[in-house]
């Protein structure tokens, strides 16, 4: 028994935790997958009835709004997110004395809550008191910045906090990226006479692939869980105008009580997570154990 | 992150040299301004009355610096019908926040320790089926867990939350450990076995010591998550057990009264402080949580 105990540690230390996650991740992605499959409305309901609810999703226009600026916010967030840092992490990479308190500067806001994030730009995008009436205070009396209420504009806004609050974190990685490439080659070219720019249009940023890569997947990952900063930010609104899949989902579970909807859109975000997701983390995977 | 070798900028024409590093100092600066200037209007907007804030312009220094924002928004601010200000939600926060991330850490190290050194059949894909658990959208998992709560009697309780945190950070921790642990040699665990050592006693003398550098890395990693958390803290909470990223979201978003943006921005920068706090002290080892769970090792 006790020499039983001793060979089999290992495996027990890990069951509570593998069971947790058999349980409470495929375990709850099952029941939620069933679930949206079925009539279910303010409680769930077991009976298998096909596609209805996918049917609903497609054909409901808030949520084509909410699936559409997820591709017009998630393309935007990331493509700017993305030059944003790689410029900053080329602009700190010369030699910069004040290097430290820039890269300090540059990433706090990753250190903030969506929340803390969408409070504050909601303050200062308000048309009303924020930098549209101090612009106009200056002089400029027809200055309008009125994206926060504007409907074809407001997913705009939450590009801009997103990336106010992402890109400090983009640089970072590309910063360590730089750092690692082989300093042998660019001191190399330099000597060779090719001017800085042609160094890293030729030879550093192609081989910082596998950053681009890194650097695609998290923000992708951050955009398609965006929530918190849309609800903090305008709500989802004016009307539903900036809902992202995330918070019809939410609308749909706890306000609506639209039990089936909710767990039908949230299997059309795990779907676009693991399109996304899976190839890279079956690649990482394979290429440990080679 | 290690190699810190500087790529200089080559010119042999002296002023266009001095041109190029001003404009590159100029660049980074307007950078830091657009980084700072949001917390800057946070921290000022808090500092002024409601009257100065409706004449003024909002990057204008107040012309009265007054606490009375600060004061309201920690204790007197309306999260809908009660009007405790931020306080009770800011220890609901740290009463979820401690257990959850000492105990998703412990299990973190334990779990990474068997998978790099205790390897068995099937260690591997019970590892990747953890990792996968990191990137699913918590979305897939609320309706059920909402339910799983009630039953087990701890829906809308602090308990309810520290449980749900736990179980989802797991996978992070794990990771983590894991990553650090993989490079200590096996032939260490394998002496130590030789002379008798257990499990435990491995892991306790040979293992902790050594592993102070990544428990801060997935305490801070931990912290930052839980403590900034909003979707389970709104989904799995009730009145009274809410979490500070909710109350703030509350108190900005009554509808009642008079808009007290002051009383917002002092909130607001209340349920930043401890993970920038956090950030400012300890920098190095949040970057390195950031980028660990990033580029997977």
């Amino acid at each position: 028994m006790f020499k039983w105990l001793e060979e089999n540690t290992p495996k027990l230390v890990l069951a509570p935790s593998f069971i947790a996650v058999m349980v409470f991740v495929y375990g709850f992605i099952a029941w939620t997958a069933w679930v949206s499959l079925t009539r279910s409305r303010l409680l769930p309901k077991y009976e298998i009835d096909g596609f209805i609810q996918y049917d609903r999703l497609f054909a409901s226009p808030r949520w084509d709004t909410a699936f559409g600026n997820l591709f017009i916010f998630g393309i935007l967030f990331i493509v700017i997110a993305m030059i944003l840092g790689l410029l900053l992490a080329i602009l700190l990479d010369q030699n910069i004395r004040t290097e430290g308190a820039l890269r300090t500067i540059y990433l706090y806001p990753m250190a903030l809550s969506m929340i803390v994030t969408g409070t504050a730009w909601k303050w200062i995008l308000n048309p009303g008191l924020g930098l549209e009436a101090t612009v106009r205070g200056w002089g400029f009396e027809n200055f309008t910045f009125d994206w926060l209420v504007n409907p074809d504009m407001a997913i705009y806004t939450i590009v801009i906090a997103a990336i106010w609050q992402s890109s400090g974190f983009v640089m970072a990685l590309f910063l360590a990226g730089l750092r690692s490439v082989d300093g042998e080659i660019i001191k190399a070219a330099q000597v060779d006479g090719i001017p800085t720019w042609r160094v890293y249009t030729a030879i550093i940023i192609p081989s910082m692939a596998p950053i681009f890569l890194s650097a695609f997947i998290v923000l992708s990952h951050l955009a398609i869980k965006s929530f918190d900063l849309v609800i903090a930010l305008t709500g989802g609104g004016p009307g539903y105008a900036t809902d992202l899949p995330a918070t019809y989902m939410y609308a749909m579970a706890f306000s609506r009580g639209d039990i089936g909807q909710a767990a039908s859109s949230a299997m059309i975000m795990m779907m676009v997570v693991f399109t996304i997701v899976v190839p890279y983390l079956y690649s990482e995977l394979r290429s440990k154990d080679g | 992150m290690a190699d810190y070798s500087m790529h200089t900028v080559r010119n042999n024409n002296p002023i266009g040299k001095i041109a190029l590093r001003w404009g590159l100092y100029v660049m980074l600066g307007i950078f830091a301004v657009f980084y700072l200037m949001p917390f800057f209007v946070m921290l000022t907007t808090s500092l002024k009355s409601l009257d100065e804030i409706r004449t003024g312009d909002l990057i204008s220094l107040p012309r009265e610096v007054t606490l009375d924002a600060w004061r309201t928004a920690w204790s007197g601010a309306c999260t809908g019908i009660q009007c405790e200000g931020m306080r009770p939600y800011f220890w609901n926060s740290m009463l979820i926040a401690i257990p959850g991330v000492a105990i998703s850490t412990l299990l973190g190290a334990l779990n990474g320790y068997v998978v790099s050194q205790w390897k068995f059949r099937g260690a591997n894909i019970i590892f990747s089926l953890m990792l996968f658990g990191c990137f699913i959208p918590f979305q897939v998992v609320l309706l059920p867990m909402a339910r799983v709560l009630g039953m087990m009697g701890i829906a809308g309780t602090i308990p309810g939350l520290i449980f749900v945190h736990v179980i989802y950070g797991l996978g992070f921790t794990t990771l983590f450990f894991r990553n650090y642990y993989v490079s200590i040699p096996s032939e260490l665990t394998k002496a130590a076995k030789v002379d008798g050592a257990g499990f435990f006693r491995i892991f306790w003398s040979i293992f902790l010591p050594l592993s102070i550098p990544i428990i801060v890395v997935t305490v801070i990693w931990q912290f930052t998550q839980i403590w900034n958390d909003f979707l389970f803290g709104v989904s799995f909470s009730q009145a009274g057990t809410q979490p500070v990223t909710v109350a703030l979201n509350n108190i900005v978003n009554s509808t009642t009264g008079v808009k007290e943006y002051n009383v917002d921005m002092a909130a607001a920068i209340i349920a930043a402080l401890p993970t920038l706090l956090v950030y400012v002290v300890a920098g190095k080892y949040f970057v390195r949580g950031l980028t660990a769970g990033s580029v997977k090792g």
